[in-house]
């Protein structure tokens, strides 16, 4: 380094330390709120149950008798996220067809129907809002008391939140790509229906299936934790093991997890490749 | 109908026996799952049930709306959005300090041991994390933050990491030759490149961290889930209601702010 070289000062020390301070100012309160507080992890009492709860982990859980158990739970989440996906596609899809504006036939000139047709879609698309600003696991807190224990609860809970959550994007997909056929053929006198699968499915169909194969892959996730709830699968064998503090089942079922994400991962990479 | 008229109707329906396939394939994967839950549709939506459902529906109606409770539901959701962005927070330093290694600037082995790091974190849901901390930091809001920046900053690290590998070189390579030290070449050079996609990450996950936070109370982590699962326990309908149309209010008000903000920055770069 030259002897005369001084480092040059940060022209815009200034301006960034007063944004970490106001940084600062915002995050105090909500430090306070979340009660964020490092020295809970090294309480004494919380230290020895989690100390003894993670010396279990090793070795885990493998008996022959657990590992069934887990498979079946396993087996009981990917069909509940399968019956829920399906059950939502057959909610969605009324639903978004109703929404679209390409599929209106209202819109296209001026004529009857303008008033029904604007209020009816401004009903579809309160109930698609409900549905989906609900999350899941409130659905199937309510319906595990509605049916009771079990999947069915599960089932219900996925088909409801994943409805309007397909039912929006449907409609979406279906106005986004070319929509002159659908019109053209509406404007001829074709219904509603014929002018979708002749004029919209050939062009938007492989991006329905391939959104709707994601979120297949978002409900695996979701049913994992429904039986946190009650609500069947993996999700009660895992807080019934935690209840008990067995940390070798626990051990077993995080292993399961992960290897259910990735499986769940490449498989809807498949699909979406034999669709494509 | 002769073959060629055949063959045309079947491409002007764009089918394929690829396509046709894999819809058989996946019809049989509900039947069986169906099947294999033992879910009667039809009991489900039989008169009876019909009827039993109207009357647990109506039980939740009208929702609590004193001022004492509603009082109580804004403080719940002041600790909902505080524990979502404190995990956020948490999970995108962390995540920042988890994709140097994962992007590969540390040697191939740390590379690959980080990654796992990194799908696990991921993988165990934030429910799960939830619990596991509730065991740790006992019952409260720090469990909450602390589940949800777990599981964030396996997803965050693992899009920096891939933001960070598609960052162009150039920038940190003249400062490097130019005699500055790595540290002070990737915070000046590489940072300042990448920090709208990190900033932009992070908010979409915030976004669906409020989401989330929501529901963690229900294993004890605080925030509105935790009221809710208290109030639906002592069969409190009514309360139960107004803590979920609160939810809702949330999420819904998220998601219009977010869609606000996503056509402002499309307006500005367009």
């Amino acid at each position: 380094m030259p002897s005369g070289f001084r480092p040059q000062r940060d022209p815009d020390a200034l301006r960034r330390a007063g944004w970490a301070l106001a940084a600062l100012l915002v995050l105090w309160p909500i430090l306070r709120v979340a009660e964020f507080n490092p020295a809970d992890l090294f309480d004494a009492r919380n230290l020895e149950v989690m100390g003894g709860f993670l010396g279990q982990f090793f070795p885990p859980n493998l008996s022959i008798d657990f590992l069934a158990l887990a498979l079946k739970a396993t087996m009981e989440t990917l069909a509940m996220a399968t019956a829920g996906t399906a059950l939502a596609m057959l909610l969605a899809a009324p639903l978004g067809l109703m929404l679209s504006h390409s599929l209106s036939i209202s819109r296209i000139g001026p004529g009857p129907g303008r008033g029904a047709g604007r209020a009816s879609r401004a009903l579809v698309r309160g109930v698609l809002l409900v549905l989906r600003g609900i999350p899941e696991l409130v659905w199937a807190l309510l319906m595990v008391r509605a049916f009771g224990l079990g999947p069915a609860a599960g089932v219900i809970a996925i088909a409801l939140t994943y409805g309007g959550m397909l039912g929006k994007v449907y409609s979406e997909i279906l106005e986004s790509g070319d929509t002159r056929p659908a019109r053209e053929l509406l404007e001829s006198g074709s219904g509603r229906l014929m002018a979708f699968f002749y004029g919209l499915l050939p062009g938007a169909g492989q991006e329905l299936a391939s959104y709707t194969i994601y979120r297949w892959e978002c409900a695996v996730r979701a049913s994992v934790v429904m039986g946190f709830v009650g609500a069947g699968g993996l999700g009660q064998l895992m807080d019934q093991s935690m209840k008990m503090l067995n940390g070798g089942e626990v051990s077993t079922m995080l292993a399961i997890f992960l290897l259910l994400v990735l499986l769940a991962d490449a498989f809807s990479v498949f699909l979406r490749k034999l669709l494509a | 109908m002769s073959t060629a008229t055949f063959a045309e109707r079947r491409a002007a329906l764009g089918l394929c026996v690829h396509c046709w396939l894999t819809v058989l394939l996946l019809a049989v994967l509900v039947w069986t799952s169906f099947a294999y839950l033992s879910v009667d549709l039809s009991s489900l939506f039989s008169i009876e049930s019909g009827s039993s459902m109207a009357r647990f529906i109506l039980r939740f109606f009208p929702p609590d709306l004193g001022g004492e409770f509603l009082r109580r539901i804004a403080r719940g959701t002041i600790e909902t959005l505080a524990i979502s962005a404190l995990g956020t927070l948490l999970a995108a330093g962390a995540g920042v300090l988890l994709a140097l290694p994962a992007a590969g600037r540390f040697g191939a082995a740390l590379k690959v041991a980080t990654r796992f790091l990194l799908n696990f974190l991921r993988s165990v849901p934030e429910l799960v994390w939830a619990a596991l901390m509730v065991l740790a930091a006992g019952l409260g809001p720090f469990a909450g933050t602390l589940a949800l920046a777990l599981h964030t900053s396996g997803v965050l690290g693992r899009l920096f990491a891939e933001s960070l590998e598609n960052a162009p070189p150039e920038p940190a390579r003249a400062l490097t030759l130019g005699g500055a030290a790595p540290a002070l070449a990737f915070a000046y050079a590489t940072l300042p490149l990448i920090t709208p996609q990190l900033v932009a990450y992070s908010l979409y996950r915030w976004e669906m961290n409020i989401r989330m936070a929501t529901v963690l109370g229900f294993v004890g982590a605080g925030g509105l889930g935790q009221m809710l699962y208290y109030e639906l326990s002592l069969l409190h309908e009514p309360q139960a209601c107004s803590i979920i149309l609160a939810m809702l209010a949330l999420v819904v008000l998220v998601d219009a702010a977010s869609a606000w903000i996503r056509r402002r920055q499309m307006r500005s770069g367009g």
